[in-house]
């Protein structure tokens, strides 16, 4: 009997360990879930998989223009639930070679009886495309400040870098409009 | 309990609290595994009826019975119910009941954290319908309303809801968690001398690798859905574009965990299949070797497949690619399965008891879950299937027949030894010919009406698909009524009815069926010997 009920707690604390070493494996995919985050940002920049843009004006401007080419963009506006604006681009699209600087306007109107500040998010398709849409200047680098019924024309400067994969002949740039306030 | 000399006294008095505190204290796994099975059954019906609530609301184009808010709120809280209270807890039931069973062992490794494990459910039950109840007090605007997925900007836009869906599934991942540890401890650490990890009866090898899947893949999924949580009030932008947070981020978190969850609600049916077949064919289990070979590579690929549930969200070709030709190999190890089970039961002498009826009819219908599964699988043929009832058609082959159904055929199998009574075999066998037809009633017409471009999730449909959905809800009406047959046996049968022999089948195998029917309260004290 005395023996049986060593032979149980030592299986006891066998389980225990066990289960304790279990724990482990559970602790580490938590981790592995949060390490993810910054795993999927790295590989999405180095790969453009989620068309986000950098959102930072860039400084040098390529010299040289590939005529032979002709690369239509499209340009999206959306305006998110939470904020009373509206918001368009004046041409809906461009067609221009890759090198080439152009300038566009966006135009974003308050709506709503009181001052509002927004953020656009920019957005390319397809994917292997955004990394090569250089923005010079871009109303969505700050936030955007308008007072009640303000109209405000907004300027985008840019051009497609002459290295765009041969295969994009068409890139959409779309801008998602945020509250920049957490209501 | 708590020493050891203690649990070896008890087996000789049996002695244990009893009424309520019996159940709220007990560390008994046949207990704990009757109140997995109850706890199933009941959610099993309460699943069912919301469902029929949809079902009814589609039966005529148009809106009659419900706005469209609770029409979501009802498609994603019965899926929930289905996955977490009412499959997994069935699986997690049979393990608490058997696995101690067929290994030898004299319980589970682990037996308060058992208990713990158990209670843990209703609460996170509760958590998840409240919401529904508050909604009558004004109070919130109903359950989740955003699909089972929770996917992004809509569950960071959802009500509270949403916070109620969230902290439910944390508990139920934390019960999960914790019963897979006892059932992994246990096949490691409890199995009688004799018993090699390579003569575990096939159930022992399904349920083992679900619950390796199980603790490695619920944290993913509790970690994605606290970031949902401090996305919606902690000012996180995990998920949030607006802060730079990428919405898609989310759905590969999420099927990271998604994937693998079909297979942990699968394997352990794989596993008691063929030990229902072996039963009723009479004749040992044929590959079974190659059986849980396949097990292990069907629980490894299932990991590194999940983007296939959203190839149309945007990915490089390469990445599709290799998702799509992970994903179809995934049909290789299920070949074997279905070529075992096939050749456990070719040239046997066969008799179709109800297990034996819902066995076969299991492999034939998930057969289809699965072939049309390989469908879904094609990148370019998914970009039509996408979000369509075909996707629905498919997953209901695959989870209610070769899920639920499954489970039907353990539950008349194991029945008469957990109970000490046979069933009702008259009942059993109208309930599979009801359940049977009547689940293909309801959902072939679906596989046409995805094809057909319906969308699924939505309350309302366009005029040209009014047949086959008043078809569809009729199937679903007569399939959700036989399952009173089945509760109405499943009760009679506790209550009395024909004495069961110990071995209660001619062909059965495996230790459970060498104790009595019903098994004594405390048994294997003294583990057998395998030879």
């Amino acid at each position: 009997m005395i023996e049986q009920g060593d032979k149980q707690s030592q299986r006891a604390l066998a389980n225990k360990k066990l289960a304790y070493k279990l724990l482990w494996i559970v602790a580490g995919s938590l981790l592995f879930a949060f390490a993810l985050v910054p795993l999927y940002n790295v590989l999405c920049s180095v790969t453009g998989l989620n068309g986000k843009t950098q959102n930072s004006a860039t400084t040098v401007v390529s010299a040289k223009v590939d005529e032979k080419r002709l690369v239509k963009v499209q340009f999206v506006a959306t305006v998110m639930p939470g904020l009373g604006w509206n918001f368009y681009p004046k041409t809906p699209s461009v067609t221009l070679h890759p090198g080439q600087v152009e300038s566009v306007v966006f135009v974003v109107k308050n709506t709503t009886s009181q001052t509002v500040v927004g953020q656009a998010v920019p957005s390319v398709t397809p994917g292997k495309a955004s990394a090569h849409l250089k923005k010079i200047e871009c109303f969505c680098f700050v936030r955007q400040e308008l007072k009640a019924g303000e109209v405000k024309e907004m300027p985008l400067r840019f051009f497609i870098s002459p290295e765009l994969p041969e295969d994009v002949n068409e890139l959409t740039l779309s801008y998602s409009f945020f509250s920049a306030v957490k209501n | 309990m708590s020493t050891t000399t203690v649990a070896h006294h008890d087996d000789h008095h049996d002695h244990h609290p009893t009424g309520l505190m019996r159940w709220l204290t007990t560390t008994n796994h046949k207990d704990i595994g009757t109140m997995y099975l109850t706890f199933s059954l009941i959610m099993f019906l309460v699943g069912g009826a919301m469902i029929l609530g949809i079902r009814a609301e589609l039966f005529k184009p148009g809106l009659q019975l419900m706005k469209p808010e609770l029409f979501n709120q009802l498609i994603g809280v019965h899926a929930l119910i289905m996955i977490f209270a009412a499959l997994m807890p069935a699986a997690t039931g049979f393990a608490n009941w058997m696995i101690p069973l067929q290994i030898g062992a004299p319980d589970m490794a682990l037996p308060r954290l058992n208990n713990w494990g158990f209670w843990l459910l209703p609460p996170a039950a509760i958590l998840l319908t409240l919401p529904f109840t508050l909604a009558l007090f004004g109070i919130g605007d109903g359950a989740l309303a955003t699909g089972w997925t929770f996917y992004p900007p809509l569950s960071i836009q959802g009500g509270i809801g949403v916070d109620f869906a969230i902290f439910s599934v944390h508990i139920l991942g934390i019960s999960s968690i914790l019963g897979s540890i006892n059932i992994i401890v246990t096949i490691f650490n409890m199995r009688a001398p004799g018993m090699t990890m390579m003569k575990l009866p096939l159930f022992a090898w399904g349920w083992l690798i679900t619950a390796f899947l199980l603790v490695a893949t619920i944290p993913v999924l509790a970690g994605a859905v606290t970031m949902l949580l401090t996305d919606r009030h902690f000012g996180t932008h995990f998920f949030d574009a607006a802060g730079g947070g990428d919405p898609i981020l989310f759905q590969h978190l999420f099927w990271f965990f998604g994937h693998p969850e079909v297979y942990i609600l699968l394997l352990p049916v794989w596993g008691f299949i063929p030990q229902i077949l072996q039963t009723f064919a009479r004749k040992p289990v044929y590959g079974y070797k190659a059986q849980v070979y396949s097990f292990w590579a069907v629980g490894a690929l299932s990991v590194v497949v999940w983007a296939h549930h959203f190839f149309t969200a945007g990915m490089p070709v390469p990445a599709l690619l290799y998702f799509m030709y992970s994903t179809m190999a995934i049909s290789l190890p299920l070949a074997v399965m279905f070529f075992c089970w096939i050749k456990t039961m070719w040239k046997g002498s066969m008799s179709f008891e109800t297990p034996m009826l819902f066995t076969v009819g299991w492999i034939i219908l998930f057969g289809i879950g699965g072939l049309t599964g390989l469908v879904l699988a094609d990148v370019a043929a998914d970009a039509q299937y996408h979000n369509s009832y075909f996707v629905v058609a498919h997953f209901h082959y695959t989870l209610f027949a070769g899920g639920i159904m499954g489970m039907m055929a353990g539950v008349y199998y194991w029945l008469p030894k957990m109970t000490g009574h046979m069933y009702n075999e008259k009942l059993g066998k109208l309930h599979f010919w009801l359940t049977a037809i009547s689940f293909n009633l309801t959902f072939i017409p679906q596989f046409f009406v995805g094809l057909a471009g319906m969308p699924r999730r939505i309350p309302d449909y366009a005029l040209q698909f009014a047949e086959f959905n008043m078809i569809s809800s009729t199937g679903a009406f007569i399939l959700g009524l036989s399952q009173l047959l089945f509760v109405y046996n499943i009760i009679s049968c506790i209550k009395g009815g024909e004495k069961a022999t110990d071995k209660v089948w001619e062909g059965a195998q495996g230790l459970e069926w060498t104790l009595p029917s019903p098994p004594p309260y405390h048994s294997f004290t003294e583990q057998p010997v395998v030879k």
